[in-house]
């Protein structure tokens, strides 16, 4: 009797714990769940807030013009030199284009109201189309051709018809042309090639982000070609090879201080090392690189070491057994084991790097650079960069060009993860 | 490859520019149209600041120096003199034209009318007894009416620069000082203690009614658009593109306008500076043809592309004055030392 009841108060005790338990299990479960929709709501509304804001910039005014390539004017001579062709009037093919649409502006003020609704990019679109096929000279043409900036602000819904006229970036009557050029058909919503074809310019219009994308992919090239090999030979050293003792313990708490060193430091260390002991090219992504390679060792060098800690002993032992060299083992059986998780340290550092600009700005590439970089040795500048300058522009079209340059940004990161995520996928072996 | 493209920097083919975020939206439309419309490439225009600009274009002679300084101040003295150590010795000064700092609102509150001295009474650290008497206390205003009876019972909120930027140096110098000055034992201490002077004028309250938002004059045109009744301290350029959705508040009973700054009548205007190492002219390709395309009347006039982005045009002699002294390439600016 009395043993009975002990064994069932010890049931009843767990019983009446259980429900506790289990409602403390599923608080922890949930709380684990909320963090993680909070982080999701975050990102949502960042992704959210970029891409209603940026997605615009991805489309261009443009107007149609009816251009009379009038030789008189282009090449009098008739030799169709290059010279002579690349230096022609194109601005004013542009200007006579629009008087001709537009007979009854007679006025100099208003002609030039006329000639600001068309961005002073087209006299040079108008000229790359010339000098592409010169036969075009003594013709006429349409041409659809860049607006300027407040109209296409306008179209895109940025500035309000209803705002008084004195606080309006347009003028009534140039509202007045617009609606004639759009009942025209002449005035329309196309896809912004320009903006992933040409480098940045003063005009939001004209801006485009390639010359920055390419920097980036040549800054971030120097940066692996060094750092990946240059890691992956350290961490291999100091794991398998290195004796145990001071020197090395040193090593490994500097290696693991310099992770956590701010980037500007870096900048500082490049501005004196590259550029003016080395006298290497300012603003060019070779520095750019070099620099970014002394911020990214730290982080893939510790997780090389992680990762290569991680194979297990018996592979090496066994490798050792069937009598081969040290050398052999580490490069045949341990290193293709520690690959996967190197890679991983690897993107990360290079993500962190492809988002940096602190230690750019000491060695000149936040700068303004139209030119797209063609080698390491021009100047260039860098993704982030861009970003930066835009959103510090008065323009106000700049705003919707710096979110599209965002995603631009997020875009090429996404890119370079799912590599590592395939390569990985590739090499990863389980046992 | 690599030594020869290197070795390269002693040879450049293209402008370098460096210096002040002010003048950079300006230099960077000149360098842009240059390189479209001459056969010579773009330049490269870096965003360094007025003082960082200086120190690398008086770091000395040849390609691996950058040929133009953009600053939003005229050059110190002490800057000659590092350039004359470095064998920087041949300058010239070209004066672009002007910048207006306003002082914007939202377009929903109503325009106020300031004077120098209620700048200076709402944002100094320290003001003038108002009951007299020549000593400091510390700034008690909290609302634009205690500063003058004339202004609205609004709490003051003024929202600009951090003390990094060029701008705030700029209002603390033509706004603040000015108002400062207006009482006569302050202006009179210029002559006896000019550190306590400056100390005086210069210094803004850091209680949070003056608020640090940083660089970006866009932020602070979106935070005016929030907050309707504070105000900010911002480039006349910021307040032209936005004119739909603020206002720029009168200093002196004057209204910040172009014409206003560019006839001098707006009390916080500054002039904007471009300084060419005349060494590099011949050694670096293009520099005189781009101080032709910079003081053409197409670029600097009053109907120029810079006026288009904001620039105020300087009054047609002076800009005749700059062009004729910037295309003879001729040396206006002399050290002590010669």
């Amino acid at each position: 009797m009395n043993k009975r009841s002990n064994k069932c108060s010890a049931a009843e005790r767990i019983n009446a714990g259980l429900t506790r338990r289990r409602a403390v299990e599923r608080l922890f479960r949930y709380t684990g769940l909320l963090a993680l929709l909070l982080g999701l709501t975050f990102l949502c509304v960042l992704f959210f807030s970029i891409i209603s804001k940026g997605y615009t910039a991805f489309q261009q005014t443009y107007i149609q013009l009816e251009i009379h390539f009038d030789e008189q004017k282009l090449d009098p001579s008739g030799e169709r030199v290059y010279e002579v062709l690349s230096t022609a009037d194109y601005g004013g093919l542009v200007k006579q284009s629009l008087r001709a649409a537009f007979p009854m502006v007679a006025s100099r003020q208003e002609q030039r109201l006329l000639y600001d609704l068309i961005s002073f990019g087209a006299a040079y679109q108008l000229r790359d189309r010339i000098l592409a096929d010169p036969a075009l000279v003594g013709q006429t043409s349409r041409v659809w051709v860049t607006a300027s900036d407040d109209v296409d602000m306008l179209v895109k819904g940025y500035i309000k018809r209803d705002v008084p006229e004195a606080e309006r970036r347009l003028r009534d009557v140039q509202l007045a042309w617009l609606d004639t050029l759009e009942t025209e058909a002449r005035l329309s919503l196309k896809f912004n090639t320009a903006f992933f074809t040409s480098g940045d310019s003063r005009e939001p219009e004209l801006a485009g982000i390639w010359g920055a994308l390419m920097g980036s992919i040549l800054t971030l090239s120097v940066t692996l070609a060094l750092s990946f090999p240059i890691g992956v030979a350290t961490a291999v050293y100091l794991e398998e090879f290195a004796p145990r003792n001071r020197w090395s313990d040193l090593i490994e708490v500097n290696i693991n201080n310099l992770a956590a060193v701010p980037s500007i430091v870096f900048g500082l260390l490049g501005l004196a090392v590259f550029i003016n002991f080395m006298s290497f090219p300012r603003s060019a992504s070779l520095v750019g690189g070099l620099v970014l390679t002394l911020m990214t060792l730290p982080t893939i060098i510790i997780a090389s070491r992680a990762a290569l800690r991680a194979v297990p002993p018996s592979i090496r032992e066994a490798a050792l057994g069937v009598g081969a060299s040290k050398m052999q083992t580490v490069f045949f059986h341990v290193l293709p084991l520690a690959l996967p998780g190197m890679l991983t340290g690897t993107i990360i550092g290079m993500a962190q790097a492809l988002g940096e600009t602190a230690p750019l700005l000491m060695i000149g590439m936040v700068a303004f650079i139209v030119d797209i970089p063609a080698n390491i040795f021009e100047p260039a500048t860098v993704l982030p960069v861009q970003i930066f300058l835009w959103v510090d522009s008065p323009e106000r079209a700049f705003i919707e060009r710096t979110s599209a340059a965002i995603m631009v940004l997020l875009g090429f990161l996404i890119a370079m993860n799912a590599l590592a995520v395939i390569l990985r996928k590739k090499l990863e072996r389980r046992w | 490859m690599f030594a020869a493209q290197a070795s390269a920097q002693t040879t450049r083919d293209f402008i370098s520019i460096v210096g002040s975020s002010t003048v950079y939206p300006f230099a960077t439309v000149v360098a842009e149209t240059f390189g479209k419309t001459t056969r010579f490439k773009t330049p490269k225009v870096e965003s360094t600041g007025t003082g960082g600009g200086f120190k690398l274009f008086c770091g000395g002679i040849g390609a691996r120096y950058p040929d133009i300084a953009n600053s939003s101040r005229a050059i110190k003295q002490s800057e000659i003199d590092a350039c004359v150590a470095n064998g920087v010795l041949e300058i010239i000064e070209v004066k672009i034209g002007y910048d207006g700092i306003a002082i914007g609102s939202s377009r929903k509150a109503s325009r106020l009318a300031l004077s120098r001295k209620d700048l200076f009474l709402a944002l100094a650290k320290h003001i003038p007894d108002p009951q007299g008497g020549e000593y400091l206390i510390v700034n008690p205003h909290k609302n634009w009416k205690t500063v003058n009876p004339d202004l609205p019972d609004v709490a003051i909120e003024v929202l600009g620069p951090p003390p990094t930027s060029g701008t705030r140096d700029a209002f603390v110098e033509l706004a603040m000082e000015d108002g400062c000055a207006q009482f006569g034992w302050i202006a009179a201490l210029k002559k006896n203690d000019e550190q306590r002077y400056k100390s005086v004028c210069h210094t803004i309250r850091e209680d949070g009614v003056y608020v640090e938002a940083g660089e970006n004059d866009n932020l602070i045109v979106q935070k005016l658009e929030a907050n309707s009744g504070a105000l900010g301290i911002l480039g006349f350029s910021f307040l032209d593109q936005n004119a739909d959705k603020m206002q720029g508040a009168a200093v002196d009973s004057v209204i910040p306008t172009f014409e206003s700054i560019a006839d001098g009548s707006y009390p916080i205007s500054r002039p904007l500076f471009l300084y060419v190492k005349k060494a590099h002219v011949g050694m670096i390709p293009g520099i005189a043809e781009f101080l032709h395309e910079l003081s053409s009347e197409k670029a600097w006039g009053d109907d120029g592309y810079l006026a288009d982005k904001g620039l105020i045009p300087m009054p047609e002699e002076e800009r005749i004055r700059f062009a004729e002294n910037s295309r003879q390439l001729r040396v206006n600016l002399f050290s002590d030392k010669d």
